[in-house]
Order: C-alpha cells, then sequence, then structure tokens
C-alpha cells in the first residue's frame, strides 16, 4: 500500500516530527490554520485529534483541549467539512486520531471513504483492537490507503509487536512509557532499554515514538532509537497561551525543534 | 440461545474487550486464566467460606407480608443488605481480591458510585492487607458521604474526580487511566458488570450466588425453586446479573430489570439507558449506550449514585434486546415513595438504588398466585439525608 505516510518515510527516515492537536481547540475554526502553518513550519506529518467526551488514555492536557473542542461545537462532520479541500495546499500525511465510539456513529466504512476522498492517509484509534481490526475492518482500511496505526508499549511482548509489525501499513507508535498522555519525564534507562529491546528486533516497519516528548532534548533523545518522534500535550498546551495569533503559538513551538 | 458469553466475551452483538494496548496485558492475562483461577477447587471453597463467615451469607429471603397484601402477590425479598458492608459489591470484591493475590497484585484501584462498591473494596483490600485507592466523581463523594469516611476509616485513598458531570462514568475514565498508568503492580477490581471481557462475565459469576440462594431459599419454602418474576434495578447491571443468573435458560421465570429514569425518561435528566441509548463502545466494552449522534457520551442523571451511568452491560444489552428481560424505569420520585413505603411496612430501609427496583412492583399486574422476588442490592444508611429531606417534604 502507497499513501503519503509510506512516501514520507521513504523519502526521510530520520529525526521526522509528528505533531498532534486536537481538533476545534483552541478555537472551533483553528484547524485547517494550525495544519497549514506546522506543514509550512517544517512538521513532517500531523495528527489531527477528534475530540471525544471519555477520552481514556489521555491525561488532563488533551483531556481538557477535547472538552473545550466539543463545548465549541468540533464533530467529525464538521472536521471532514473542514479538511474539504485542505489538500489544495498542504501536502504532508494527515493523520485522524480518536476513539472508537464517534467514529462507530458516522460509520466506520464511510468514515474511511471520506478519509480517502478528502485525503487522509492514516488513523489511530486506541480503542480499536489489533484482533476486531483484522477480522472486521481492515479490508475497509486498505481499500481505501488508510494506514492503521497501532500502538506498542514497554508491556507489549514480542510475539505481539512481530504480529503488529506484519498487520502495519504506516508505522508502529511506540508508546515511550506506561502512561497516559502527556506524563513527561527525562528518558530513563528503563525506556532507552525499551527502545534498545524494539530496535533489535528488526521489524519492517517504520517506527515513531510518542507520550511524554515536550522539547527538542526528549525529542532527539527518542529519534535516536526510532525514525522520529511524536509531540501532544506539549504542543496543545502550547496552543493555550494567549495573546499571540494561533499561526505565531505554532511557529514559535515548532522552531524549538530545528 | 445462550444468554451467557461466549469465549470472546460476547453477549450476541455486544460485550468483548476495546481496550488501548496500554491495557492489553493486564486484560489478557485476566482473560486467559480467570476461568482457570476461579473454578479451581481451592478458589471455590476459600470464595464460599468467606461468603459465609465474612460477608454472613446466605442473606435472608424474606417473605414480606405487608408487600404482599399490598400488592396482591406472594412478594419476598432477597436480603443482600444484611450483607457485611450493606450490599452486594462485597460478593465481587471478595472474589476479586482472591483472584488479585493469586496473580501476585500488591495494589488495588476501584472506581465507585454510591460508594459501596468503594467501601466493599476498601473492606477486602484491609482485610488483604493491600493498597487500595478508590476513585469518585466529586458530586458523588458530596452526596455518599458516609460511605467516603467508612473508606478512609478503612485505610483507602479516596480520589474525588473532577471530570465530566463528575460522577460514576468519570470515576470509571480515572480507574481505567490509573490502570494504564500502572500496569504491573495494580489490579483493577471493577464493581458492576461493565468493562472488557472478562469483567462482564466473571463480576456476574461472582454475583450469582444470589440466584443460586435464591433457587435454594425458594425450595425450601415454597416447594420449587423458580419464582414468576425477579426483579432488579440495574446501573452496570450486577447486582440484576446475580439475580438473574440461574433464572436465564428458564423462560417461565420473568425477569424484570429496573433503570433510574431520574427526573422522566424524557426529561433530559435521566439514566434509562435501554430507551434513551443506542449501540456505543465505552469503558471497554460494546453495548447500549446515552449518546449523541456524534458518538459522544451523554452525561445521565439520577438521585441514586449507584445508577447514575449512560450505559449497562453487555448481558444486559443482549437480555434488552432477545426481550429475555423486560426493562421497566423508575422516576426518583417513585423510588423515593417506594423506599418510605418498604421503611414504614416493613422496618427496612433499603438502599435508593434497590428502591428503583421496589418501584417496579407498582407497575406490573401480578396475580395472586405470583411469586415475586425482588432483589434489596443494598441498605440505606447512605442516604438518609436524601430520605430525610423528602420524607420531610411529604409531611
Ligand atoms: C445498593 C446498590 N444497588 C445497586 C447498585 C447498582 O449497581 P449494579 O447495577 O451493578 O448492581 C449499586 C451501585 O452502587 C448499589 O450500591
Amino acid at each position: 500500500m502507497e499513501n503519503r505516510i509510506t512516501s514520507l518515510f521513504k523519502r526521510k527516515d530520520e529525526n521526522i516530527l509528528s505533531i498532534y492537536f486536537t481538533a476545534g481547540y483552541p478555537e472551533l475554526n483553528d484547524t485547517v490554520k494550525i495544519i497549514s502553518q506546522l506543514e509550512k513550519s517544517g512538521t513532517d506529518l500531523v495528527e489531527i485529534g477528534m475530540p471525544f467526551s471519555d477520552p481514556v488514555a489521555d491525561g488532563p492536557v488533551i483531556q481538557q483541549s477535547s472538552e473545550i473542542a466539543l463545548r465549541n461545537g468540533m464533530t467529525i462532520h464538521l472536521l471532514f467539512e473542514q479538511l474539504k479541500e485542505i489538500r489544495k495546499s498542504v501536502s504532508i500525511p494527515l493523520i485522524l486520531m480518536g476513539y472508537l465510539n464517534p467514529v462507530m456513529q458516522y460509520g466506520i466504512e464511510a468514515f474511511c471513504e471520506k478519509c480517502k476522498e478528502i485525503g487522509i492517509d492514516g488513523t489511530i484509534i486506541p480503542d480499536l483492537p489489533l484482533e476486531i481490526y483484522e477480522t472486521e475492518y481492515k479490508e475497509i482500511f486498505e481499500k481505501n490507503t488508510l494506514s492503521n496505526i497501532f500502538l506498542v508499549t514497554p508491556q507489549t511482548s514480542d510475539e505481539r509487536i512481530k504480529q503488529i509489525d506484519s498487520l502495519s501499513t504506516g508505522f508502529i507508535y511506540m508508546v515511550s512509557s506506561s502512561s497516559t498522555t502527556g506524563v513527561k519525564g527525562a528518558v530513563n534507562e528503563e525506556q532507552i532499554s525499551y527502545f534498545e529491546r524494539i530496535r533489535k528486533m528488526n521489524l519492517r516497519s517504520k517506527r515513531l515514538i510518542g507520550f511524554g516528548i515536550y522539547d527538542k532534548a526528549s525529542f532527539e533523545k527518542a529519534s535516536g532509537y526510532a525514525n522520529g518522534a511524536i509531540i501532544g500535550s506539549a504542543f496543545v498546551k502550547a496552543l493555550e497561551d494567549e495573546g499571540t495569533e494561533t499561526e505565531t503559538r505554532v511557529k514559535n513551538f515548532v522552531q524549538k525543534f530545528y | 440461545m445462550s444468554y451467557q458469553s461466549d469465549d470472546k466475551g460476547y453477549y450476541g452483538e455486544f460485550g468483548g474487550a476495546f481496550i488501548p494496548e496500554m491495557m492489553y496485558p493486564n486484560v489478557h492475562q485476566l482473560q486467559n486464566c480467570y476461568l482457570e483461577i476461579i473454578e479451581s477447587d481451592d478458589f471455590r471453597q476459600e470464595f464460599k467460606q468467606l461468603l459465609r463467615d465474612y460477608a454472613g451469607r446466605p442473606s435472608p429471603l424474606y417473605y414480606s407480608d405487608r408487600l404482599s397484601d399490598h400488592y396482591y402477590a406472594k412478594i419476598y425479598l432477597k436480603r443482600e443488605d444484611l450483607n457485611h458492608t450493606g450490599s452486594h459489591k462485597i460478593n465481587n470484591t471478595i472474589g476479586q481480591i482472591l483472584l488479585a493475590k493469586q496473580l501476585g497484585k500488591t495494589r488495588i484501584i476501584a472506581e465507585t458510585g454510591a460508594g459501596q462498591h468503594g467501601v466493599a473494596t476498601a473492606t477486602v483490600c484491609a482485610r488483604a492487607g493491600l493498597d487500595c485507592i478508590v476513585y469518585m466523581g466529586a458530586l458523588d463523594v458530596a452526596r455518599q458521604s458516609p460511605n467516603v469516611e467508612k473508606m478512609k476509616m478503612l485505610g483507602a485513598e479516596v480520589r474525588p474526580v473532577f471530570s465530566g458531570n463528575k460522577t460514576l462514568k468519570d470515576a470509571t475514565n480515572e480507574a481505567i487511566r490509573d490502570w494504564i498508568n500502572n500496569p504491573v503492580d495494580t489490579h483493577y477490581i471493577l464493581g458492576s458488570v461493565v468493562g472488557p471481557h472478562p469483567y462482564p462475565d466473571m463480576v456476574a459469576r461472582f454475583q450469582s450466588v444470589i440466584s443460586e440462594e435464591i433457587r435454594m431459599q425458594l425450595l425450601e419454602k415454597t416447594g420449587k425453586e423458580t419464582p414468576d418474576y425477579v426483579i432488579a434495578c440495574v446501573g452496570g447491571g450486577s447486582n440484576a446479573a446475580g439475580a438473574f443468573y440461574h433464572f436465564l435458560d428458564d423462560p417461565t421465570v420473568k425477569l424484570i430489570a429496573v433503570e433510574a429514569a431520574g427526573k422522566g425518561v424524557d426529561s433530559g435528566e435521566s439514566a434509562a439507558t435501554t430507551q434513551l441509548g443506542r449501540t456505543g463502545v465505552l469503558h471497554g466494552s460494546k453495548s447500549l449506550l446515552m449518546q449523541t449522534p456524534d458518538g459522544q457520551i451523554v452525561e445521565p442523571y439520577s438521585l441514586s449514585a449507584g445508577l447514575d451511568y449512560p450505559g449497562i452491560g453487555p448481558m444486559h444489552a443482549n437480555l434488552f434486546v432477545t426481550k429475555r428481560a423486560q426493562f421497566l424505569s423508575a422516576t426518583d420520585d417513585e423510588a423515593l415513595r417506594a423506599a418510605l413505603y418498604l421503611t414504614q411496612k416493613e422496618g427496612i430501609i433499603p438502599a435508593l438504588e434497590s428502591a428503583h427496583a421496589l418501584a417496579a412492583l407498582e407497575m406490573i399486574e401480578f396475580k395472586p398466585d405470583d411469586v415475586v422476588v425482588v432483589n434489596v442490592s443494598g441498605r440505606g444508611d447512605k442516604d438518609m439525608e436524601a430520605y430525610l429531606s423528602y420524607y420531610q417534604s411529604t409531611k
């Protein structure tokens, strides 16, 4: 399968900077603005969060941004509407990230078709488990050239990682520590041995490390063990800075990583 | 047709394990070993003995003369309110703490709404000498304060949850997040027949002692093991699952599940999931859920903290769609009235949750010979504040 994710990794396979934000936050109509500015500032890949009322894998920062986004009126229908013309101006890979229930209510097949129509390249749905994806939805996703991205954690067994590797078409999302999003801390010994363990498995899939990456040092450290890293909560937090234009906040944030 | 779960945890189309990868090792381990452990002779013997000597089982099946006269049927009350800690919740926590010990876990987490499950968890943790953290919505901390004090005295840490409506759903979210952050040493004692497989089946099995006893007690009292009706309230559905369990495959037994209608099913302030919900995924399983057309979970409402939840367990969703059980709902006021009635006619102050089951007696046309069992899932000590203000308003 080929899409913008696979071609990105063909072009570049180190220090990939991937950034997450919650659609509808801080303002309902910031979505396109944020994506465009992320691309202009040098982000390689963008994960667009579809807010959910009960985000159990997320820490306080993304919980709060989701709550505000929903209060602002964000829905999947509206998000698709906002992204309708995105491919006229943006060419980096775009991934939609969110929980299963809103996607299920939209209709999984309809959702995947709409993603293809707009030019979305992948999805991350943390509470859609591997087994159910494989038996019920894999064909639908692949037909629409969508890479569904799976997570692995320090507790994931080698056997399961291999299974995930064989089903992955985009990259593997390595959760840096056993935690919800936004728990930051210096990359420690235990994490490094986990990163090393996975690196030595010689997986066919590319790997990005996420959760708790928040500044240049943690980004570089994580990138040293994978093809790049993902920043979520730290960026969402930076967006809340009042008093400047959204674009300026995005630019100032991304600049710190170069 | 079986009303039990299959080996993947499905009840018809409902159930399963929709969990993020971070929970996979723990949930997968439970899936693999729960049956072997809880069906082993040693486990069963210890579980049974604790239910008897520690929890005070069997709980009596009490024939209520005065309710029988009033409703023109033979009304029996299954007295789960007389259990240690005051509700059916202890049946499940005794089972799960034994399981947690076998798994080598040293730290226990739980969610609670009314505080009954929190107290029952804190109780077994005190006895087992394990650390206990209970997540409880901040609103529930305020409205069920006697239980908060009990948990603290039992040595548990009660962590108030301020997200969402600050009730049971939010406490459950926070307990799940805790488990994600503590994947090695921690066991999550979930308090109802909700959550990812194997929780619904495991909790139902631990609660099934309720209907096991009802059968024996009815046989002794009436010469027949099966009643015409079993009535129970449904929050997540654990007391109902336990009361229905050994009658599921006997179509002559009518199963009545009573949800909380709050201020009325159509008032916008309700927790009557089967009437207001659609199929969706929350807290790790597919079931009926109160949600917006966009799939955001709707905040439920009930005066009763234990029923204030936007979903029901997958077993009940299946009983509803297959019509094996009939689902009724009782409003806050109907429940309060039923609680006061039982208190004044029988000298039993039921939990506000259980009062919803009692309220259903008003809604069913019985025949004089009908044998009716109402599961009184808990006692009303924790609800005195709500009862007193209602009682004063009626004088
Ligand atoms: C006395 C009592 N009954 C019923 C419930 C509702 O739970 P379930 O539906 O799992 O029995 C609770 C929950 O807190 C309770 O305390």
